[in-house]
């Protein structure tokens, strides 16, 4: 059946293509905005995708993220803003009539119908019957390796079964996008790896359009080709993962996306590399921030360092110093938990076995080019 | 979203509609009491409060009703630690022995201890058999007997609920409170106890509404002995119509303000935050005690089920055969060939089947309907909804018949007034306001349990309302609806109270039909009835029990 999935998404079902120059989005989130008694849930978001591609909203609880999934299904009817599938306009359309698949969170499989009547359901209310519909819910089964299940009964499966069995179910009918809320925040942490690479192949094999909803910055980098950042019901930044890792537009980005410690920081002026900033006494040169925001010399800022943005040394002028709080191990690397002569607590990546718990150490900006530390202003969430 | 307005005008008309049926006929009695056709007085207010005989009705309502929920209480909550925490031989057949009071209608309880402990029942043929007497040594009748056969029938109460409750313990609570060294009474009195107050202060809610409204105990044994349900009545017959009314309305009250008073005592129910498994019941050790506490239960079982096994033993004694014998001389089938032969002895039974089923239905269907738009699609006015679905369980079933008799017995469409007395249709509605608490709280509970993103799924597989509603609410829903229906029809069937008050002869149900033989000496074919009634509740629990389990 994926067969005509696939030419519904041509040239997509099997490798990702490079984007053409400028692709017109297959999803599009213009400008939607949701409130709830007066609380903006959800505050002028727009967002695109192309067709085929897989787009990740990640958030903190209460960012957005669920009420803009819930938009896209028609659940939540937009107090502005419009939902664009296909060049069609489908915000003020009923969910049934969407053709949006959908996972949801605890799954919300039929407990009364069988895995197979489950998978049936969505196929049924196009109006398959018969052979047809047994062999679409068998290829469905099959495509999520669940081949053979068919009148297993839902509640006597496994949690990672339950969330197959929903996959195939919003599948079958072969939506025109697929909609993923907190995919695996249901499952064992140990089977969430697994179950997130099965995840993942199947979309890529299906080629369909995909949101999902998550609040591991894991899961939304290991799945989506383009991540949103929301927060407060406002996007914060979108794009690949590479992109919000290395340049985090604000300082909310750049915390929630992977490791980083904060520094508070007092702007000397401008540098030949960038802007010279002064931290405990020592003086830091550091890249122009990506949105080349102005700082006026003697502002307070806050400097954001990634732990392989900085680099251990011995205690030397021009370092900052302090003393080895926490050393934890990581195989390759070790992570330091460095605590400075000012009591600011500073993540470094280092060789794992550098320096013991308890040494004096300096602490510098790594060497290597290319980032590692973000300027941002002082106070700014 | 599309449908929300259609879903507004179908609880503004579910609000209207319960509010014309449940709130209406209230308020109407409490106007009737205020005025005559001179116009509105106090005239009547003032001669129920000066009347001596209605305090001492209200005050036997009330001492009656503590009365029992003690006597209950002592019984039923033995009896679940018992059937729990005990194992003996016979334990599980027993426990369900237990609860048999339950399938007995209230008449048909009330009959079957008349012919058990009345001057002319078997116990009494007995002692007066072994004592070598003339006449009886006693007479079931006043105060002591109505007391007897509600301890009988609402023991069962505090056996059910403290028993589930005791089922959902945790034994890792109890294992808890030994390891923190409390012996077995420090143990029971600072940990079971305390878990236990929400089913203990449930059931003695239960026992003293049922026994505030009891109609057919006090009215058929009472004698001399007035409560406000029976005084009402009689007050009726007399002709008193406005001071009825009244009496009616301080009925209501009593039993309004009763709730509120347990309301405000109970507390939050404790939740553990664990849930684990309850604790298995402890073998009986000694071999003496095992027997004893064995012979105990099977005793107790024989006297729980004299009762039913005296109806069935009299359903088959013809009439005039049984007079001074201390057992019946003849047993026959002549009473149920009776039953089925005689047109007219045929047509209670067909009256009850057809008007508590049409009760049923529309109990259910208002109980969906009120589900649908209250907890499923949490519309406006909802808290109202469940309010007004409830509410007539807080009110005695003789006020909703007086209630029912004064709304709908006059012809003033424009105040939705309409003449329903006198003809079929008033008592299946009867029936219905009756049902809606029980079945709507079955019913009600079970769109609860329903978990929302169903619908959702549903929804982004393509299914519409009617869809969603058929192939996944209604599966889903089964078990409440089932146990709803079972609960509603079972309760008509057997009704007596709202009977009473609003049959004719064409409507008699078989509650009425067995009065009327008993009052003519024919027991024989009132004990058949009886058994009809006992059977058919029991059949219809034991279908609902294997329907509702989705089997």
């Amino acid at each position: 059946m994926y067969e005509t999935a696939d030419t519904e998404h041509p040239g997509l079902s099997m490798t990702r293509p490079m984007p053409s120059p400028a692709p017109a989005p297959f999803l599009l989130l213009d400008h939607l905005t949701k409130r709830f008694d007066g609380v903006t849930a959800v505050d002028d978001v727009t967002l695109a995708l192309e067709r085929g591609r897989i787009l990740a909203l990640l958030g903190p609880s209460g960012s957005g993220k669920t009420t803009t999934l819930r938009m896209l299904a028609g659940f939540e009817a937009p107090d502005a803003g419009r939902v664009v599938v296909g060049g069609e306009d489908v915000t003020r359309l009923d969910p049934v009539r969407r053709r949006m698949g959908m996972v949801f969170q605890h799954y919300a499989l039929f407990p009364h119908l069988d895995v197979g009547a489950n998978v049936a359901f969505g196929l049924e209310s196009l109006g398959v019957r018969g052979a047809e519909l047994a062999r679409r819910v068998t290829e469905a089964l099959a495509l999520v390796d669940l081949a053979g299940y068919e009148r297993r009964k839902v509640t006597q499966l496994s949690g990672g079964q339950q969330q197959r069995v929903a996959l195939a179910r919003a599948l079958a009918p072969e939506p025109k996008v697929l909609l993923l809320d907190e995919p695996l925040s249901n499952l064992d942490p140990a089977l969430r790896e697994r179950t997130r690479r099965e995840l993942r192949a199947v979309i890529r094999r299906v080629g369909i359009t995909t949101v999902l909803v998550t609040h591991e910055q894991e899961e939304a980098f290991d799945l989506g080709d383009r991540v949103a950042v929301l927060r407060d019901g406002r996007l914060e930044q979108a794009g690949p993962p590479e992109e919000l890792y290395a340049e985090p537009r604000t300082a909310f980005v750049a915390r929630f996306v992977g490791r980083s410690s904060t520094l508070p920081v007092r702007v000397v002026g401008p540098s030949e590399r960038g802007v010279r900033v002064r931290l405990e006494g020592v003086e830091w040169d550091v890249e122009p921030p990506a949105d080349g925001a102005r700082f006026e010399p003697g502002a307070a800022a806050a400097l954001l360092a990634r732990p392989e943005g900085l680099r251990l040394t011995p205690p030397a002028a021009g370092a900052l110093a302090g003393v080895v709080a926490e050393r934890r191990f990581l195989g390759a690397s070790s992570l330091y938990i460095v605590t400075t002569d000012g009591g600011t607590a500073v993540e470094v990546s280092g060789p794992p076995r550098m320096v013991s718990v308890g040494e004096p150490v300096g602490i510098m900006p790594s060497r290597r080019a290319g980032g590692g530390l973000h300027l941002f202003p002082a106070g700014a969430e | 979203m599309r449908g929300r307005r259609l879903a507004v005008v179908a609880a503004a008309a579910l609000v209207l509609l319960l509010l014309w049926l449940v709130a209406y006929p209230l308020v109407l009695v409490l106007l009737e009491g205020l005025r005559d056709r001179a116009g509105w007085t106090f005239a009547y207010v003032r001669e129920f409060l000066a009347r001596r005989s209605e305090w001492q009705a209200l005050w036997a309502s009330l001492w009656l009703s503590v009365a029992s929920v003690a006597l209950a209480a002592l019984i039923g909550v033995p009896l679940a630690f018992l059937f729990t925490r005990y194992d003996f031989p016979g334990r599980r057949l027993l426990a369900g022995f237990v609860a048999m009071p339950a399938v007995l209608p209230p008449l048909v309880g009330v009959l079957a201890f008349l012919f058990l402990f009345g001057e002319t029942g078997f116990v009494a043929h007995l002692v007066m058999r072994v004592f070598g007497l003339e006449r009886a040594p006693w007479q079931l009748a006043g105060a002591g007997a109505v007391l007897l056969v509600h301890a009988y029938s609402m023991y069962v109460y505090f056996y059910l609920f403290v028993r589930a409750s005791l089922l959902s313990l945790d034994a890792s609570v109890l294992e808890a409170a030994a390891t923190l060294g409390a012996g077995r009474w420090r143990t029971l009195r600072r940990v079971t106890l305390p878990l236990l107050a929400p089913a203990l202060s449930g059931a003695a809610l239960l026992t003293f509404m049922t026994s505030l409204a009891s109609f057919t105990a006090p009215y058929i044994f009472g004698g001399g002995f007035r409560v406000m349900t029976t005084q009402i009545v009689a007050t009726r017959l007399n002709g008193d119509v406005q001071l009825a009314m009244v009496e009616t309305t301080a009925l209501t009250l009593l039993a309004l303000a009763a709730l509120w008073l347990f309301g405000r005592g109970e507390g939050e129910a404790l939740r553990g935050g664990s849930k684990g498994a309850a604790p298995a019941p402890v073998r009986v050790r000694r071999r003496w005690a095992r027997w004893v506490v064995a012979a105990l239960g099977w005793v107790l079982a024989v006297v729980l089920l004299l009762p039913h096994l005296t109806l069935l033993l009299v359903s088959f004694v013809p009439l005039g055969t049984w007079t001074t014998q201390a057992f019946p001389p003849a047993y026959t089938l002549e009473n149920y060939v009776t039953l089925v032969a005689d047109p007219v002895r045929v047509r209670p039974l067909v009256n009850s089947l057809w008007m508590a089923s049409l009760a049923t239905v529309a109990a259910v269907a208002l109980a969906v309907w009120a589900g649908t738009l209250a907890v499923r699609r949490r519309m406006p006015g909802r808290r109202l909804i469940e309010a007004l679905v409830a509410l007539p369980w807080a009110v005695p079933g003789t006020v909703f018949a007086i209630a029912l008799a004064a709304a709908f017995s006059v012809h003033r469409p424009w105040v939705g007034r309409v003449v329903l007395v006198g003809t079929l249709w008033i008592l299946p509605l009867a029936y219905v306001v009756r049902n809606l608490p029980l079945t709507g709280r079955a019913i009600l509970a079970g769109f609860r349990q329903l978990d929302p993103t169903l619908d959702e799924a549903a929804a982004t597989l393509g299914a519409g309302r009617w869809r969603t509603l058929r192939r996944v609410t209604l599966p889903l829903l089964r078990p409440a609806l089932v146990a709803g229906a079972t609960l509603a029809f079972v309760t008509a069937f057997g009704d007596f109270v709202t009977s009473i008050m609003l049959y004719t002869y064409d409507t008699r149900p078989i509650s009425l039909e067995i009065l009327g033989s008993l009052r003519q000496s024919d027991v024989g074919v009132a004990a058949a009835y009886g058994v009809v009634l006992m059977l058919v509740s029991a059949v219809v629990f034991a279908l609902g029990a294997e329907r509702g389990s989705g089997g």
